[in-house]
């Protein structure tokens, strides 16, 4: 056993090293949908995104809405129910929108990850931002969390809020 | 029976001042849409209570469904029930769609052996049913417009198009994008030009659960602009009217000028 912890180690360090440059995440978002005892679940439509000091979308992080048969109204239609996404950035989106549109979740934690090389992030200028986590379930609530931030982050940054009905934590960290 | 029916005519046709407590109203199922070839159902009514449909029809002869590219769309499922007329309007265009009933109507009075004649009708029938030489003709014009807009997708403002002709509403804020707790900027317009010192009066859906209408009055400003504070979400209602006498009929002396429009105010 203690003889195999250098080589572990050694594993580790090499896997990171490989790593590293390949993919460096300075951006994470964590978004929890926790598991509810309803009558009648659907999975949660959840919104994703950067806002500048305007109240102007940044980024467009992700947006989960059933996305399956095209042609079939009901993917998109709920879509205004994610209400300040909708008007922020949704409604004059040509959707779906290619590496930000995706299925809708099921209930746990998932994780996002953006490099600053990614097209999210690469023309985010230096200034003042808020994550912003919209989730909205059909015959459920809507729930709307922020997180402000600053970009570029000087020093590792983390961040945490928790929702109280439709969201559960959902983080932040940014490395420099 | 037709005595107590021509009340309820003379509201539908001419669309009465405010002396009148009656409210003239379209009533979008949603003013924000998205999705492949969203539909919207409209409710149309004359009624003291907003949004309820328990006095008189609205008659949808004039229905004008305006697209966002301007052109127009006939409305599906049209019907005229008791209470309340209704239709369908499929939104297949991307952009704002301007749901209007435009009425211009004209009642004249003249002496025919001895007696006082009333007649209803419009610029079009004026010169087939009024005598050319009628004694005594008093006419007046009335031009009025109930709307309500609603969006597939992004807003947009090609169907506000003025037509130059009574009053129209043009956006400084568009009515598909208010929310609570902002402020909503429009402008009147008469005959197309920005009309000052209108008063215009707004009131919010829901009146049968409160004591007291609770309306609010502003007054257009020099630009023909008025600004309302949204302090609640739901569905509003609002009517300005007006008079003069830049008749379209040369006979006529006087013009009533009326606008409603409904407008959906979303939670942030």
């Amino acid at each position: 056993m203690l003889s195999k912890r250098p080589l572990i180690l050694f594993v580790l360090s090499l896997s990171l090293l490989v790593l590293q440059p390949v993919y460096a995440a300075e951006m994470m978002v964590s978004v929890e949908i926790p598991r509810l005892k309803v009558s009648e679940y659907h999975r949660p439509y959840v919104a994703v995104w950067i806002q500048d000091e305007n109240r102007k979308v940044a980024a467009n992080l992700a947006v989960w809405y059933q996305m399956d048969s095209p042609g079939d109204e009901v993917g998109t239609k709920w879509l205004p129910d994610l209400r300040q996404w909708w008007r922020r950035t949704g409604r004059s989106l040509d959707l779906p929108v290619d590496g930000v549109s995706g299925a809708t979740r099921p209930a746990g934690t998932h994780d996002l990850e953006f490099s600053k090389s990614d097209k999210q992030l690469s023309k985010l200028k230096p200034g003042k931002y808020t994550l912003i986590v919209e989730a909205a379930r059909e015959v459920g609530g809507r729930e709307l969390l922020e997180i402000p931030f600053n970009w570029p982050a000087e020093k590792p940054f983390q961040d945490e809020v928790r929702g109280k009905e439709e969201l559960g934590k959902v983080s932040l960290t940014i490395q420099p | 029976m037709l005595r107590s029916f021509f009340p309820a005519i003379a509201i539908l046709v001419c669309l009465p001042l405010s002396a009148f407590a009656h409210k003239v109203w379209l009533l979008p199922s949603q003013t924000v849409l998205s999705g492949t070839e969203p539909l919207v159902t409209v409710d149309a009514a004359v009624s003291n209570d907003l949004f309820y449909f328990n006095h008189f029809p609205l008659q949808l002869n004039n229905l004008v469904i305006t697209a966002p590219d301007r052109s127009t769309v006939e409305p599906e499922n049209q019907a005229t029930l008791r209470y309340r007329s209704v239709f369908d309007v499929p939104l297949k265009q991307e952009g704002t769609y301007r749901i209007a009933i435009n009425n211009h109507g004209l009642f004249g009075s003249w002496e025919e052996n001895g007696e006082r004649r009333r007649w209803r009708g419009t610029p079009e029938t004026f010169a087939k049913q009024v005598p050319a030489d009628a004694k005594n003709l008093q006419v007046s014009e009335s031009v009025g417009r109930v709307e309500t807009f609603v969006t597939n997708g992004a807003p947009t403002e090609k169907a506000f198009k003025s037509t130059g002709k009574g009053i129209e509403l043009v956006p400084v804020t568009h009515p598909n994008d208010l929310y609570s707790g902002e402020k909503g900027t429009f402008r009147f317009l008469v005959d197309g030009k920005p009309m000052a010192g209108l008063t215009v009066e707004v009131i919010q859906g829901g009146t049968r659960y409160r004591d007291a209408q609770e309306e609010v009055h502003l007054t257009t400003n020099a630009q023909g602009e008025f600004t309302v504070e949204w302090k609640e979400p739901g569905m509003y209602w609002l009517e300005t009217s007006t008079q003069d006498s830049n008749t379209q009929i040369p006979q006529a002396q006087n013009r009533r000028l009326s606008y409603a429009a409904t407008f959906e105010v979303l939670p942030q």
